[in-house]
């Protein structure tokens, strides 16, 4: 019985978990989210509440329990910084801790100091901005440790803005801070931010971010290619050489990452190790991701290009499919739940797409009227939406 | 008696006790250093730290002063944490800190938001005192409200009392959205602003080049100009022999457009390097920072020391864009900045160009002793512009 109890309580403990939105593109950093609550149409009353924030940003959120973890950047050259905790049910601020920058914070106009989507482990919270802060809360907002990594590596930044989000596995926080002059990525021991290595990488603007294989190997993207790379000590565990994109990410999902790469190019990862060189599936030049990266629903892979056309891929053929002209364009990395995928335009239109119908349908439509560059985060059957100004809530 | 002195005794130790805490604290958490050196150590020391009552605050604050920017950034943090409490602020003593223009700047503003959201009405009374404080974030709240005003007294057709206003904001601005709107709204009433001069740009130069910069390899090739300045020498550059030439920018922002210095395609010259020269009187020795905006790649040294270096090409220019910390020379300074093109083709990579001023670190322009009055008109021997650059005369 004690036993039952407990392995009850332990699964019950990892359903809570799943449901966090604990980094970009959620838990498992592709945009799928296990939420089956989310809405699949949309109306004035879907919009539960919006909050104003205390500065500009195009990170997404973090949905962590009963809180929304949002980054911001304030002032006249956004050189504050902000991390803030918002209660899930009213949009009340829990806490709030402001930083100074301490790296460069220009970047064009369009994006933010607050660009990268912060992470968290499910104990504590890493937020990186554009200026190369990264600070290391914990749930309550007490500060675990802070690093100034242009502070250290003086031509680390690019002028147009940094954007990269950060992931954490095993010890290990993944930072990659790749530009034109200084280009590195770093994983820095998640407990005191001391770096465990640091990786020479191309010097070349990269606004894309790493993606998890398993615990321990991270795929790092830049205009060469793909590096597998091992956590714990940075070693290279294999590499696809042949070009990528320095925009939209890749997304991994059943052993088969997805990159944006002369179109979409599949990796089947190795069954037995994702740490062995993996397959390459297909290569599709007729699926092109603009900024936001692809994203991928039963058999079927999705691009959203510039003008806003959303195409889909034969995720074992790469077989384009039916193609669905929403109302673009996207800079935000739409999120997939059950089988419909969820959409926010520049304009902060959000559309809802349900990819079982025979050309794709929107289901669902709602306008905030704002502009919305980042991710939409999900949690307990809400869309979490951020603008340069406001957080909201969408749900049932 | 014996109670209440036991009584006195004990909060005595006790108070003591939390103030050598909150010492040890603050001394062990200024002593973080680059790559997460004293992490560990700070993190326990901030959490004993973030414990400690509103009465620290003031102590803390100060403790800002001389810190590193990562170190103060763990005292903001502890601030923040004990301030959200919701305790009741030491008033006085925050009033005595905020007041004291020789602490740490930023510091101030935070003291000030915290009095500002204790006491709102205290906070705003104390706005119009700060329109010249060394604080820059003190003294943007002052500006806006002069500005704010000046844009009422013009509504009113008050025309003296408006540009009034909008010169007591201009002097006190640092913020270049706020020099930029008290400048609109002057030149608006038809006065004169002498831009270059508020900001301190530096618009009298010597220009050699092109030097070579195929495949971006003049960034690390060291040029006969970074071994000796001789404006009188000539050396061999990318296409022919190369010889110094004075130019002069008349840009409202110091732009120093090297484009504007040779005659080539109206796109601009492509895979090349070039030097800009200039000297620089100063009254005193002193701190200052050369502020430079630039999308080419560049490296800047003075007085012969390379001060810094940047190899990023065409991701965007601001003024501003980079804050270099000096120590200016009394008498005769150099300034010698590397300018380098690289091989792109958009319409977004013709330029080949940089602004730079000295300054102090609040953006307060130091003007050499022997600057020349702001140029008319600039250097063009591109052969590309029907007229060359004018100032603006209003």
């Amino acid at each position: 019985m004690k036993q039952t109890l407990i392995a009850l309580t332990f699964a019950l403990s990892l359903t809570a978990q799943a449901e966090d939105w604990t980094q970009f593109r959620g838990p498992r950093g592709n945009g799928v989210s296990a939420d089956k609550n989310l809405p699949t149409t949309l109306k004035d009353s879907s919009l539960k509440w919006s909050v104003t924030l205390p500065g500009r940003g195009l990170s997404g959120a973090l949905v962590l329990g009963e809180h929304v973890i949002v980054t911001c950047s304030s002032g006249p050259t956004q050189s504050r910084l902000h991390v803030l905790a918002v209660n899930a049910k009213d949009g009340s601020v829990a806490w709030h801790r402001q930083f100074w920058a301490t790296g460069r914070t220009m970047c064009h106009a369009k994006t933010s100091v607050a660009a990268p989507t912060p992470c968290s482990d499910g104990k504590n919270i890493y937020a990186v901005f554009s200026s190369n802060d990264v600070i290391c809360l914990d749930l309550k907002g007490n500060l675990q440790w802070l690093r100034g990594l242009t502070a250290d590596y003086a031509n680390v930044s690019n002028s147009l803005g940094m954007s990269s989000s950060p992931v954490v596995t095993g010890e290990t926080l993944i930072v990659q801070v790749e530009n034109d002059s200084e280009s590195y990525t770093l994983g820095l021991n998640k407990h005191n931010g001391i770096n465990r290595w640091r990786l020479d990488r191309p010097k070349a603007a990269n606004w894309t971010s790493p993606v998890l294989l398993k615990t321990g190997l991270v795929a790092l993207q830049s205009k060469d290619g793909i590096d597998a790379i091992r956590a714990e000590d940075g070693s290279n565990a294999w590499s696809y050489e042949n070009g990528a994109s320095t925009i939209p990410s890749s997304a991994l999902l059943n052993g088969v990452l997805y990159i944006p790469s002369h179109g979409i190019t599949a990796l089947k990862m190795n069954d037995a190790d994702a740490a062995n060189t993996p397959k390459q599936l297909w290569q599709s030049g007729r699926l092109q991701p603009g900024t936001a990266s692809p994203i991928i629903i039963g058999n079927k892979v999705f691009t959203a290009n510039k003008a806003g056309v959303l195409t889909t891929g034969n995720t074992q053929t790469g077989e384009r499919g039916w193609q669905l002209r929403l109302k673009g364009p996207f800079s935000a990395t739409p999120i997939a739940a059950g089988d419909y995928l969820y959409f926010v335009n520049e304009a902060g239109l959000i559309q809802i797409v349900d990819t079982t119908a025979e050309e794709g349908e929107v289901t669902g439509k709602l306008d905030l009227g704002d502009q919305i560059l980042g991710s939409p985060a999900v949690g307990g059957g809400a869309l979490y939406v951020r603008s340069n100004r406001k957080l909201y809530k969408v749900s049932r | 008696m014996k109670p209440l002195f036991a009584g006195l005794l004990l909060a005595t130790i006790c108070f003591t006790g939390q103030a050598a805490s909150v010492s040890d604290s603050i001394k062990t958490i200024r002593a973080v250093g680059p790559e997460g050196q004293g992490n560990a150590a700070a993190a326990k020391a901030w959490q004993s730290l973030a414990q400690a009552d509103a009465a620290a605050l003031p102590k803390i604050l100060r403790a800002m002063n001389g810190a590193s920017p990562l170190a103060a950034n763990w005292l903001r943090a502890a601030v923040d944490t004990i301030a959200g409490r919701g305790e009741k602020l030491p008033q006085k003593a925050m009033l005595d800190f905020l007041s004291d223009q020789k602490q740490e700047p930023r510091a101030r503003r935070l003291a000030f938001e915290l009095i500002q959201n204790a006491n709102p009405k205290l906070a705003e009374n104390l706005i119009p005192g700060l329109i010249n404080d060394p604080s820059v974030e003190l003294r943007r709240d002052a500006v806006a409200r002069v500005i704010d005003s000046g844009a009422k007294l013009q509504a009113a057709k008050q025309t003296d009392g408006a540009i009034q206003a909008y010169r007591k904001a201009l002097d006190a601005a640092r913020d270049i959205d706020q020099i930029k709107a008290a400048t609109t709204a002057l030149r608006q009433l038809k006065q004169e602003v002498d831009l270059p001069r508020h900001f301190g740009f530096l618009m009298h130069w010597n220009v050699i080049g092109p030097f070579d910069n195929t495949e971006r390899k003049g960034f690390a090739t060291v040029f006969p100009p970074e071994k000796k300045i001789d404006l009188t020498a000539s050396y061999p550059g990318k296409a022919g022999k190369v010889a110094w030439s004075e130019f002069i920018t008349a840009d409202e922002y110091g732009m120093v457009d090297i484009n504007k210095a040779y005659p080539g395609p109206g796109d601009g010259l492509k895979e090349v390097t070039a030097f800009a020269y200039t000297e620089y009187t100063a009254a005193e020795a002193r701190s200052a920072q050369l502020r430079l905006g630039c999308k080419n790649a560049w490296k800047i040294w003075h007085n012969g020391q390379l001060v810094f270096s940047r190899d990023e090409y065409h991701r965007g220019m601001r003024i501003d864009q980079y804050q270099l910390d000096i120590n200016l020379a009394k008498g005769r300074n150099t300034f010698l900045v590397k300018l380098c093109q690289n091989e792109q083709e958009q319409s977004w990579t013709k330029q080949w160009q940089f602004q730079l001023r000295v300054c102090d670190a609040t953006g307060t322009a130091i003007l050499a002793s022997n600057r020349p009055p702001t140029p008319e008109t600039g250097t063009d021997n591109s052969g590309n512009n029907p007229t060359p650059g004018r100032r603006p005369r209003n």
